[in-house]
């Protein structure tokens, strides 16, 4: 009895800690796989230089264009979201406290993070289409600032509720209003949760491939207003792969290594900012 | 009283976007039911749904194929995906070490941020060939690679992170009491999560699932990479596939230019949409509840 | 059913880098009630969970010296700590009850050890449920949720919980702190009663609960064994100026 009860528990310890080693392993899997396959594609006219003349036949140029498209869309789908996000996570947090508008706006918000990105995109391609626009760096912002704005509210939201309300209550002591105290108190608290959510919510923006496939376009050149098609770099991976030409698919590998160098920085960003902004934060 | 009424003012502002986020859902909706409009005027629904028939240069939409193909690879991924997530966040929760936990979580999250782009890559480069001379072959099959097998495997990696991190964060919140009365009576860890831990986080396991299916359920680039996206409803593993996301992906340049289309695929964008809509509703609902009933 | 003896020998507690427990070395008659008492955080907690090793729970726990329960070394090697915690039961400062029906809590600790007969079951159910009183109250609604009950019921099925694996020892944490006056009395009778069939070890900070139930009495302070000897010695002619102090309530 006592032998098949240990044999139990050994036996399904086993079946956890090979799920656990699967689980990483996939994640060594795809560094190792994509840094091998795109290592001898990769040089520094890759993120140097825009397509050149028959780049799409194996000739010179890199893929700046994406690498800068993605950026400045990123960039500006965060700022937007961010500037929508912050008044949200507030009103959540101070102004309905644990209404019922506040638990209607939460769900909602949660779902909205659960719809696949491909439906943004469709969603704001069809208000193009309304509004006889075409594509460019704008839409894309929009799609992309309408897709993280979900996850980065309820980002804020959740670290926001994290502090404690007797600090809350310690400013108001003090006479501070509730914008006061949330401007001085909460946002200080709560910064390195800010910034985690943040570059989350970046790190997704820059990912993503299937939103802007409607809204973006795709150019070889750097857009120089927010009226110009712009490249991705997941859309710029997608297209060179697509391509039958071996050069080309060796550079969509490549790329896939920038993409990922990117998304780890963001990672190890998040990590060292959000200790570094931790010395203000009180247990 | 300037500052009181700073205060008043940032209280109404602040209300009007959360209200117009929270409509977002109800807009998206109702956009594309209006879209769909024609094609369901042209067509019954159950025709739509039911009938294997694409044709749509001859005006003839039957979605059954890529509702199959949509069905076949989401739960592939999720047998594949769901005992190695629970068992990961049943050791992470029971059985890890502190400092492991410290150091698996960050990997974890890592894992969940890596554009699905990166993983379509991962599976054109890796499995596709993996399932077309190693898998298949095993089972004297021939493929192309690009099947539903691999669509399967890709999406099981990436729905993986997901539920692993909601099935943890739903185990830890179980009362460590309820740990201690299980042990201190003798019950080894293993029983303890067997008849206690599972039993009391159960509603909170099934939301992660769900949360996980309806993501595996939406997920576009990686699948359609690597999935054959053939419109022909599979009979094995081995067989392409096309499901919904993708063939919307595919379509979205030449769809203005065949009558009807459009509409026919912003129909499949509402399929998409509902499905992923009711499932994130119902396991939200669930969590918020779990999380609540454990404060 | 009888039953067994403590010895603790130089025992030494360390979290971290901090001393809970300080070369403790006292011998736990059975049979008797012994309590353990002192001032709060002075690791008498930590001394009842070091005797069914729940104290492996606690991470960078560091223990040296012998814990003897019956003449076996319940640290020694070959130990089944599933078996040791059949044997040493243990109930806890707040009620615990495990999220399923009242029966099966009771029958829970049998099913685990290997008892499966319903007819079995029930009768285990039926006698521990008596002997913590609580039969009457219950015996109509067994398949509710433990947690519907009271608190102090659910305190009363923790203890019956606890007796359904027939251990040797008993471990109380504080029992009474999170009951009611009347729930509290209750369960201080179960446990003078049920002394005649276990060793019963409990942690209190009640000096008067201490007075009433106690045979044989530990006081600890700052980690450190200062007193231990029959209550009413202890009590009346306490030997260490740290344990006067104590009972006069100087400090504590």
């Amino acid at each position: 009895m006592v032998d098949w009860r240990k044999t139990e528990e050994q036996l399904f310890k086993g079946l956890m800690i090979a799920s656990l080693l699967i689980v990483l392993g996939s994640l060594a899997a795809v560094f190792i796989v994509v840094v091998i396959r795109g290592a001898p594609a990769l040089s520094l006219a890759m993120i140097t230089q825009t397509p050149q003349g028959g780049y799409y036949l194996g000739k010179g140029g890199g893929i700046l264009n994406a690498i800068a498209g993605s950026l400045y869309l990123a960039a500006g789908a965060i700022a937007l979201a961010f500037l929508i996000s912050l008044p949200i996570a507030w009103y959540l947090n101070q102004y309905a406290g644990r209404s019922k508008i506040a638990a209607f706006v939460r769900i909602s918000l949660d779902v909205a993070s659960g719809i696949p990105s491909l439906i943004y995109g469709a969603f704001v391609f069809i208000i193009m289409i309304g509004l006889h626009e075409r594509v460019s760096l704008f839409w894309g912002i929009i799609t992309v600032a309408l897709f993280i704005t979900p996850l980065l509210t309820r980002g804020l939201d959740e670290v926001m509720q994290t502090v404690s309300p007797k600090l809350k209550e310690a400013s108001f002591m003090m006479g501070a209003t509730r914008f006061e105290t949330l401007w001085h108190v909460v946002l200080r608290q709560s910064l390195p949760g800010i910034v985690t959510a943040f570059l989350l919510a970046l790190g997704r923006g820059i990912g993503d491939a299937a939103s802007v496939l409607f809204t973006a376009g795709y150019t070889d050149q750097i857009p120089t207003s927010l009226g110009d098609a712009v490249a991705t770099l997941p859309l710029a991976i997608f297209f060179q792969l697509g391509s039958p030409v071996p050069e080309v698919q060796a550079r969509a590998y490549a790329s896939g290594i920038i993409l990922l160098a990117i998304v780890l920085a963001l990672s190890l960003c998040s990590r060292i900012l959000s200790q570094r902004f931790k010395k203000y934060v009180i247990k | 009283m300037k500052r009181q009424i700073i205060d008043r003012i940032v209280g109404r502002l602040t209300f009007i976007p959360a209200f117009a986020a929270s409509l977002l859902l109800i807009v998206m909706t109702g956009v594309l039911c209006i879209r769909s409009q024609e094609i369901l005027l042209n067509q019954s629904l159950p025709t739509l749904l039911f009938s294997s028939v694409w044709q749509p240069m001859a005006g003839k939409f039957g979605f059954l194929p890529f509702i199959a193909g949509t069905v076949w690879v989401t739960f592939v991924a999720m047998a594949l995906s769901i005992p190695i997530s629970l068992f990961s966040a049943i050791y992470l929760s029971q059985y890890a070490h502190r400092r492991i936990k410290a150091t698996v979580q960050p990997l974890i999250d890592l894992l969940a941020g890596i554009p699905s782009i990166v993983f379509g890559l991962f599976g054109v480069l890796l499995l596709v060939p993996l399932v077309k001379d190693l898998i298949a072959p095993a089972f004297h099959i021939s493929t192309s690679g690009y099947c539903v097998l691999t669509g399967g495997l890709v999406l099981a990696i990436m729905v993986v992170p997901l539920i692993t991190s909601i099935a943890f964060e739903v185990l830890t919140a179980v009362p460590e009491d309820m740990r201690i009365a299980s042990l201190a009576m003798g019950a080894n860890r293993w029983e303890t999560v067997k008849y206690v831990v599972f039993r009391k986080a159960f509603p909170g396991i099934v939301a992660a699932v769900v949360l996980g299916f309806s993501r595996a359920f939406g997920e576009t680039m990686a699948v359609l990479m690597v999935v054959g996206n053939v419109a022909k409803i599979p009979s094995s593993l081995f067989d392409p596939a096309y499901p919904i996301p993708a063939l919307i992906a595919n379509n979205y340049g030449e769809m203005m230019s065949i009558p009807l289309y459009d509409s026919a695929l912003m129909f499949a964008a509402l399929l998409l949409l509902v499905v992923v809509v009711i499932f994130n509703i119902i396991a939200n609902i669930v969590l918020i509840r779990v999380k609540r009933g454990i404060s | 059913m009888a039953g067994k003896p403590i010895t603790i020998s130089h025992l030494n507690v360390r979290i971290g880098d901090r001393n809970i427990l300080k070369d403790i070395s006292v011998s736990i008659p059975p049979n008797k009630i012994t309590a353990i008492i002192g001032p709060s955080g002075c690791g008498k907690s930590t001394m009842l969970k070091c005797m069914n090793r729940m104290i492996d729970l606690v991470e960078e726990i560091d223990i040296e010296g012998d814990v003897h329960i019956d003449g076996e070394n319940i640290y020694g090697s070959g130990i089944d700590v599933s078996l040791l915690r059949k044997k040493v039961g243990m109930i806890a400062q707040t009620p615990n009850p495990l999220p399923m029906s009242i029966y099966d809590n009771i029958a829970y600790g049998p099913r685990i050890h290997g008892q499966r007969k319903r007819t079995d079951l029930d009768e285990i159910v039926e006698r521990c449920l008596n002997t913590v009183g609580l039969w009457s109250e219950v015996k109509e609604r067994l398949e509710d949720p433990a947690a519907k009950l009271s608190i102090g019921q659910q305190q009363r099925l923790c203890l019956a919980r606890a007796l359904a694996v027939q251990p040797e020892v008993l471990l109380c944490d504080e029992v009474t702190s999170s009951l009611d006056p009347v729930s509290a009395k209750h369960i201080e009778t179960e446990l003078s009663s049920l002394k005649n069939d276990y060793t019963i070890v409990f942690v209190t900070h009640i000096l008067r609960q201490a007075k009433r139930l106690a045979d044989y009495v530990i006081f600890l302070y700052l980690g450190e064994l200062v007193e231990y000897g029959p209550a009413n010695e202890v009590f009346f002619h306490p030997k260490d100026p740290r344990t006067a102090a104590y009972i006069e309530g100087v400090f504590g």
